[in-house]
């Protein structure tokens, strides 16, 4: 007989359980709910069958245009995912299993944390990294009260290159703390050291640093660093994973918490998410650091195993006094990343960098050769960059989705005075002709 | 088994990559710019790769592979489809950030109308005005739900200081309330597994801004006094939050809405049959009443009177951005999959059965372990292995001794109001037969405990790796590969 739900059960099968309950039917299980609060039915469709519902969803995918030769970045890449990511994926044991409270039997997916915090850490050159958070926009968050938890002070600094949309995060969650927020506006698309400087008193608690940052430009931000440093404040830098296969790294620049998006590491754009934070420290601020961590130990057979460790400091645990209130996390993008990583390796993770940046170099210097089209800084950038145009990006990034471009996102959204100018993401993927095609229908229509 | 690092061997790659199709670059980032060494990652090959995480992922326990009965989670089967519907290049390959150039609404309408639809079918499921689908997992959305009750309460001026919550709740109802700049007062239950509603009315002054309750609550039963609770906390303008977590019990039959709760967060990946991905992805969608709509967070997905979608950021009293876009679409896609595949007759016999099965594990093994309330239950029942720990067996090795049996163990030692709990959440999609032998398994764990306890002791014997040295793992905090 074929029903709604996946509930297996035969009618005499149904008949035995409220038996063996002692009950007349499954109504009587639901006594000591009042009657006026149960319905009879609810005002949502007829359910359909798989082939049904396979039609009229993939009729909505189709909806959405991905046909678009995708130029757009901003934080979030079109990058090439080998298939032996999916294929791990997609293994039911790693798929529905949850979280690992029973260690025994979930050593697949707490080794495979184990292996992706090491692949942070080595591709950061930090000490220590968890297991994920939600995104990189809460992972700034959680590493700016991180910071004030440490220093014990309230305000942060944060650089304007720094993700727009993150920044907007950052105040939503602490609109009723205690924690003080200032911005440090950008010269020539990088932080300014002066601003930095004069703002670095004794209350500062974290600054938070992007590199690349927002305008795709990227810095060596060690004098930076070391000013907070002397100042007693702690350096939160926020990076795009992918760079690190080439770019000075945030380790060597003396940061203290590192944070980012790993959506660059073989996860899919998916609309927005699911997508994957991760965060790395110094060991000594382990213990004050939020979210789900795998560490190593034996058993009594002296076997290895990896087991959730340093509870103490989460919320099943602390409850009101946990380092955060995270529980599900992004384990499986966290996955995701670690067969990326192995699949990429010492070597491939540097090519593709090299890729990016050689096509993004490639890309800059044909759209400036378009009469009208102008550099807006004269940084130096990774696999993005900023131009300027002779009118409204809006209008030009707009009129070349009808030439079938996602061509860049127009800066003036997120910073006043900045309307001309758009942001221009080339990753691996796209292609010379691709590059050369942006270039002759920007010419066609400014 | 080994590490994946332990596996390289210098020189190998399994990435095959493109040439550069493009000419040399004009202008070379500079050497100081640059990391100084390669980042010291796997050296391996495909095969190495793809062997290797099959055969970790052979070292889980999973609702493909087992029965997994963790109370509180709701490890319902997962339908395949979901994975199928997720995955279409439609979604997943679909820019975050298209839809808000200039007219890119219509870029996206499939993505916007998706979401758009998935908050009208839960806003019906929990009675709700408005949801958004936005937080990223449960706790994600209990954060969000205390936020939009901050904004509410500072809006009207009302000056509150203080979050209720049970002693029975999840750990993250008094961490997100913390995290959201309250203080919170545990209130005890009574000796039928529910919140003493004399203690609350004592708690209830002008300063609380809220009480967040689970219902079905977390020892598996409805809350008798549910009525008098919403109708005293409304009458110091608190409002009512309700977790979640626990609505597979309810979902055709009972809403949060008709309730009197004000703010609801849901579970996509429990309830709602997407993947728990060993701890991720979820989605933790928020619902509203009324009253609360102005402080929803942005953007919001609207419906033009001409049908298309369109994103709305114009809403000047919203706790502003609480993630990147529009929330785990990808979750979302599965989740809107699953409602419209078992519509409104198929989610109700879901819940039904859920409350079936657990009803019928607490009938079936309340002689051999002692029930922690003697009632009918709703989705998952609540034992204490307080019987067997007269003989030294306590929670702990049961659950381990269930992993030898083929069984994931059950949620132990919580709700922490019950001495050495055993919480079993069996869900709808395990059949008699499943159950039965579970139940066989449990009795003959239940004899044992009698006859050889220390056999328990030495569980699990049948797994990868016996009971793992936790205290040191906390000592000596090895984290990373050498």
């Amino acid at each position: 007989m074929a029903r709604a739900s996946f509930v297996p059960h035969v009618e005499t099968e149904l008949r035995e359980m409220l038996d063996a309950i002692g009950v007349a039917c499954i109504d009587d299980l639901f006594r000591d709910i009042p009657a006026e609060f149960q319905r009879r039915s609810l005002n949502i469709p007829k359910g359909q069958s798989e082939l049904e519902i396979i039609r009229a969803v993939t009729a909505l995918a189709t909806k959405n245009r991905t046909d678009l030769v995708c130029f757009l970045g901003g934080g979030f890449y079109d990058h090439y995912r080998p298939a032996a990511v999916d294929a791990m994926l997609a293994r039911g044991e790693f798929l529905t299993a949850y979280t690992p409270y029973q260690p025994e039997v979930a050593q697949g997916t707490l080794q495979a944390m184990f292996e992706f915090q090491s692949a942070v850490c080595r591709l950061t050159e930090m000490d220590v990294a968890n297991a994920s958070l939600y995104d990189g926009g809460t992972a700034i968050y959680e590493a700016a009260m991180m910071a004030a938890r440490i220093t014990g002070r309230a305000k942060i600094l944060v650089d304007e290159g720094v993700n727009p949309i993150y920044r907007k995060m950052l105040r939503s969650y602490t609109t009723n703390l205690d924690i003080a927020f200032e911005e440090v506006p950008v010269c020539d698309g990088h932080a300014d050291r002066e601003r930095f400087i004069k703002a670095l008193d004794g209350t500062v608690a974290g600054v938070v640093l992007q590199n690349p940052n927002f305008f795709g430009c990227i810095d060596d931000l060690t004098d930076v660093i070391a000013a907070a440093h002397k100042a007693g404040a702690m350096a939160v830098m926020s990076v795009y994973p992918v760079s690190l296969g080439m770019l000075k790294t945030p380790g060597a620049m003396d940061a203290d918490i590192v944070v980012g998006e790993g959506q660059s590491l073989g996860l899919p754009l998916n609309f927005g998410g699911p997508y994957l934070g991760f965060m790395a420290t110094r060991r000594q601020h382990v213990r004050k650091m939020p979210g789900r961590i795998a560490g190593m130990t034996r058993d009594a057979q002296g076997r290895r195993g990896f087991v959730l460790t340093l509870q103490a400091r989460e919320q099943h645990i602390r409850l009101e006094k946990a380092t955060s209130n995270i529980c599900t996390n992004e384990n499986l993008c966290a996955l995701a990343a670690t067969v990326y990583i192995a699949m990429m390796g010492r070597h491939g993770i540097r090519r593709v960098a090299e890729l990016c940046a050689d096509n993004a170099s490639y890309a800059y210097h044909k759209l400036l050769e378009v009469p009208g089209v102008e550099r807006t800084f004269s940084s130096i950038f990774f696999n993005e960059f900023c131009i300027t145009l002779p009118r409204d990006a809006r209008d030009v990034v707009g009129e070349l989705v009808d030439r079938g471009y996602a061509a860049g996102f127009p800066v003036g959204r997120y910073y006043k005075g900045m309307e001309n100018v758009a942001l221009v993401a080339v990753t691996e993927m796209r292609t010379k002709e691709e590059i050369d095609g942006l270039a002759a229908a920007l010419e066609s229509i400014i | 088994m080994e590490l994946i690092y332990e596996l390289s061997r210098p020189g190998r790659c399994a990435a095959r990559l493109p040439e550069c199709s493009v000419p040399p670059a004009k202008a070379k980032i500079p050497a100081r710019l640059k990391r100084a060494t390669p980042a010291a990652l796997p050296e391996v090959s495909e095969l190495d790769v793809v062997r290797h995480y099959t055969n970790l992922s052979r070292r889980n326990f999973s609702v493909d592979t087992h029965f997994y009965p963790l109370g509180s989670c709701t490890m319902k089967y997962n339908p395949k489809v979901n994975e199928q519907m997720a995955r279409l290049d439609g979604f997943c390959q679909l820019h975050p950030l298209l839809p808000q150039l200039r007219n890119g609404g219509i870029l996206t309408q499939g993505a916007l109308r998706l979401i758009y639809e998935t908050e009208r079918l839960l806003a019906e499921i929990t009675g709700m005005a408005e949801m958004t689908m936005q937080p990223m997992a449960g706790a994600h959305g209990e954060l969000t739900g205390v936020m939009l009750m901050a904004a509410y309460h500072k809006k009207k001026g009302n000056r509150k200081k203080r979050i209720l919550i049970p002693d029975s709740a999840h750990g993250t109802n008094p961490a997100s309330a913390a995290i959201a700049g309250y203080s919170v007062t545990t209130i005890p239950s009574n000796s039928q597994g529910e919140m003493d509603a004399a203690a609350l009315k004592r708690e209830l002054t002008d300063d609380v801004a809220g009480v967040m309750l689970t219902s079905p609550n977390t020892v598996g039963l409805f809350e008798r006094s549910l009525r008098d609770v919403v109708a005293l906390v409304h009458s110091v303008d608190g409002l009512l939050y309700y977790d979640g977590a626990n609505l597979n019990a309810f979902v055709g039959r009972v809403r949060p809405g008709d309730l009197g709760f004000d703010v609801v967060h849901l579970n996509l990946h429990k309830t709602f049959s997407t993947p728990h991905g060993g701890g991720g992805p979820g989605a933790g969608a928020v619902g509203v009443v009324d009253r609360l709509k102005p402080f929803l967070p942005v953007s919001r997905v609207v419906k033009r009177d001409d049908g298309t979608y369109a994103l709305d950021y114009g809403a000047p009293d919203s706790i502003g951005y609480i993630a990147p876009f529009y929330g785990n679409f990808s979750v979302i896609v599965r989740a809107y999959t699953y409602l419209r595949m078992l519509g409104a007759d198929g989610l109700r016999e879901a819940s039904d059965y859920a409350v079936l099965n657990a009803n019928y594990i607490r009938a079936k093994l309340k002689d051999e372990f002692d029930v922690a309330y003697d009632r009918v239950c709703m989705h998952e029942c609540v034992f204490s292995a307080a019987r067997q720990a007269e003989h030294g067996v306590h929670a702990i090795d049961i659950a381990k001794a269930l992993l030898d049996r083929g069984y994931h163990a059950p949620t132990v030692y919580f709700p922490l109001i019950v001495k050495e709990a055993l919480m079993i959440e069996p869900t709808e999609s395990e059949s008699k037969e499943t159950i039965d032998a579970f139940i066989e398994a449990m009795r003959g764990i239940a004899r044992l405990s009698r006859e050889n306890p220390q056999a328990l002791h030495d569980a699990p014997v049948t797994t990868p790796v016996g009971r793992l040295d936790e205290v040191a793992a906390a000592k000596d905090i090895i984290l990373t590969a050498g």
